[in-house]
């Protein structure tokens, strides 16, 4: 929802960045303020994926140039888990898979990390119990997955619940979501839809980073942009995904083409 | 026994390694035989004897000899070890080593010595006998002279330099059909003294045809300020005495006659200083399970043999393994399963997790004889490396001549996964607790397996209190 006055959650500016000496990233502009949702569209390759990461601190990413500001403070010398505890949440397009830690157990963790940081007492095990059985809830998984391995054996949608089910526990000020709806079924596509509108509110904000136009008839988002070669080609608001929907991303492949043959 | 380290050319060190090891034998020999029975007493000391005339053909291994190509043991060497290591121990000072679940099913070794006071068998299970050789009466002991020290592979070096000091050994005896629910705890605690100290402590197990029990044989050292009387004064700060030198021999053997079933956990905790070589000899007769947790955290330099031996269809093996060692230890593992029969299986899993400079050495032997058809064995040897400087040899050595056989073997060898730390980090773990929770997680899978949750709990906690020491250290 678009508000007048409301705070600026994210601010990115002219962002830069290589992997491995190969420029990634040319230049990405891109403002979120409290209440939205914003959809990030593009073809592979376009630097969608890349940009998540580098907004949440991947190692492998070299920033080169400009600034992430978020909540107030430029965040570039943080590390990814200094920039989670500021209210960043990154769900993985592949979420890992770890042997040996159970789901309950990494949720705790994960829980009581943030509560420290907040200077609040530790959650023991039973009452945390009770507050994720509530969170099941809302991306309706069974509490069996609990004591599981994190996402060892996990199908495809289950995995992408469980992000969705680790955003509701941290409840960040930014959720970023790479690539949550790809390779869904449409019953697991409703239910992370459903779980990222009931997530939405008026004091946080949401990156849906996707391929598909299809997540949009679920999630409504405020903006829509479209990235290519690094940066963000075209800005629009929700009938923006209709048109590349019908007429793919030629159309503003060229107007892009023109506008830097303008220049 | 000084001389060797003063030699320097190659003929004369070769010499010395008989030097040092007539050395060590000579230990071994001035231990007497204090058995009630003369019989049994006449029968042991040809077992000794037989043993030590064994050893006069041998020299200390050295890294030229295959077996050994991985272990240096000289840092063994440069001490002379005395088997006089005598110590007493305070009951308080082993509480926090004793396990709820075997509370009065537990035999306490010092320094390879039976303790009476700090051993306890007062509830034991029905049909179960637990207790040391030397106490038994002479009834028994002439029914041990078919599975004491009779196991294959009693001629390799150090199995032979225990047997020639077997003056008493801690005694399982479980009577056919006898389901002993119980753990039997036997704890070997060593006790570092003035001089360099050899414990040569042994074990012999046995379960008879369709018993089933759990036995948890654990090696574990108490520093002098650890062992000292509580008089009210401060404890000494660990740090202010450097550790001592030790070292411990120790030879178990188990019989799993026909249908029985024994779970065999082995923690080796020696301390920093520590030697420890160790031997499990296990005979399995037809449709026996065997169950081996070997788990190896201590000792400066560390050697585990595990011998396993099936003679008889049907036996179940499961061998797990976790090593982990930082610092300069060394941890050898050298496992060995011999199939004489059709229809047998196997399991095989060793981790290995290396900080520092440490190295640790796997070898698993598995031998499939053309009589071994329709053997399943799998051996699987995983290592985690959290230093550039850890190190691992590991080999897997099958040798199959059968030919309807289903064999697998595998080793690998990894770091921390970059990408499982930054997913861990973006939901807010600081570096060190991902670190932390991946490595408890590769660990995990092995202590799960032990069935005895005090003790499980217990290795857990320790194996994060030696991570906790190595970050304060380098902070």
């Amino acid at each position: 929802m678009i508000r007048e006055n409301s705070n600026v959650i994210l601010s990115v500016r002219n962002l830069t960045a290589e992997v491995e000496g190969t420029p990634i990233l040319n230049g990405v502009n891109l403002e979120v303020k409290a209440g939205e949702i914003h959809a990030i569209m593009g073809r592979n390759g376009s630097g969608k994926s890349t940009l998540s990461k580098v907004l949440a601190g991947h190692p492998d990413y070299k920033v080169t140039e400009g600034e992430i500001i978020f909540q107030g403070e430029n965040i570039l010398e943080m590390e990814p888990d200094e920039r989670s505890l500021k209210g960043m949440f990154l769900a993985f397009q592949y979420p890992l898979e770890i042997p040996g830690v159970s789901t309950l157990d990494f949720l705790r963790v994960a829980y009581n990390s943030q509560r420290k940081q907040q200077g609040l007492e530790e959650m023991d095990a039973f009452d945390f119990e009770d507050l994720v059985e509530e969170k099941l809830e809302l991306v309706k998984m069974d509490p069996s997955f609990l004591e599981r391995s994190l996402n060892e054996g996990f199908s495809g949608g289950e995995k992408k619940r469980n992000e969705i089910l680790q955003m509701a526990l941290l409840e960040p000020a930014l959720g970023i979501l790479d690539e949550t709806d790809s390779g869904l079924d449409i019953d697991a596509l409703k239910i992370v839809a459903n779980g990222v509108n009931q997530l939405a509110k008026p004091d946080n904000a949401t990156v849906m980073i996707t391929h598909y136009q299809r997540i949009l008839n679920y999630v409504e988002p405020d903006y829509v942009h479209v990235m290519r070669d690094g940066r963000i080609v075209t800005s629009g608001g929700k009938e923006l995904a209709q048109e590349l929907e019908e007429r793919g991303y030629e159309w503003i492949e060229e107007e892009a083409v023109s506008e830097v043959s303008a220049q | 026994m000084n001389a060797q380290t003063s030699f320097s050319s190659k003929e004369i060190q070769a010499a010395s390694s008989d030097q040092y090891l007539n050395g060590l034998l000579k230990q071994c020999q001035g231990q007497a035989v204090a058995l009630q029975d003369s019989e049994t007493a006449t029968w042991l000391q040809q077992v000794r004897d037989h043993a030590s005339s064994s050893l006069a053909q041998s020299s200390m291994p050295t890294k030229r000899d295959e077996e050994w190509r991985f272990t240096d043991l000289s840092p063994l060497m440069q001490h002379d070890f005395q088997a006089d290591g005598e110590a007493s121990v305070a009951p308080s000072t082993v509480e926090g080593l004793t396990l709820p679940e075997a509370s009065t099913t537990r035999l306490v070794f010092v320094n390879g010595v039976y303790s009476h006071q700090l051993s306890d068998v007062t509830d034991l299970p029905k049909g179960v006998y637990v207790g040391n050789l030397s106490c038994m009466s002479a009834a028994h002991t002439y029914r041990l002279q078919n599975y004491l020290a009779q196991q294959e592979g009693s001629e390799e070096l150090f199995t032979a330099l225990n047997t020639a000091s077997l003056t008493d050994a801690a005694v399982i005896w479980a009577a056919p059909n006898q389901i002993v629910e119980t753990p039997i705890h036997l704890l070997f605690l060593s006790v570092p003294g003035e001089t360099p100290t050899l414990s040569q402590p042994r074990a012999l197990v046995v379960a008879h045809t369709s018993a089933s029990l759990e036995v948890i044989e654990q090696y574990t050292s108490l520093s002098e300020s650890e062992n000292r009387p509580n008089t009210g004064e401060l404890p000494a700060r660990q740090g202010e005495l450097p550790a001592r030198p030790y070292l411990t021999n120790a030879v178990t053997e188990i019989w799993a006659e026909e249908n029985a079933q024994v779970t065999h956990t082995r923690v080796q905790q020696e301390s920093q200083q520590g030697f420890h070589i160790g031997k499990s000899a296990i005979t399995q007769s037809r449709d026996s399970r065997y169950t081996c947790n070997a788990i190896s955290f201590g000792a400066r330099l560390s050697r585990h043999n595990l011998d396993v031996f099936c003679h008889g269809s049907q036996s179940d093996t499961n061998l797990n393994g976790l090593t982990v060692i930082r610092g300069e230890q060394l941890s050898d593992t050298h496992s060995a399963i011999a199939y004489t029969t059709p229809h047998c299986t196997s399991d095989q899993l060793h981790k290995c997790i290396i900080d520092d400079r440490a190295h640790a050495v796997f070898n698993g032997k598995v031998f499939v004889p053309k009589a071994a058809q329709l053997t399943n064995a799998a051996q699987l040897n995983r290592n985690l490396l959290l230093s550039p400087k850890a190190h691992v040899n590991t080999k897997p050595q099958l040798q199959i001549t059968a030919d309807n056989v289903q064999c697998s073997h595998g080793a690998t060898v990894s770091q921390l996964e970059a990408d499982e730390l930054f997913y861990l980090r973006s939901r807010g773990l600081n570096e060190s607790d991902a670190r932390n929770l991946l490595i408890d997680a590769f660990a995990a899978e092995m202590l799960q397996r032990i069935p005895t949750p005090s003790l499980r709990k217990t290795l857990s906690a320790s194996l994060r209190e030696g991570r906790g020491q190595k970050a304060e250290g380098r902070g």
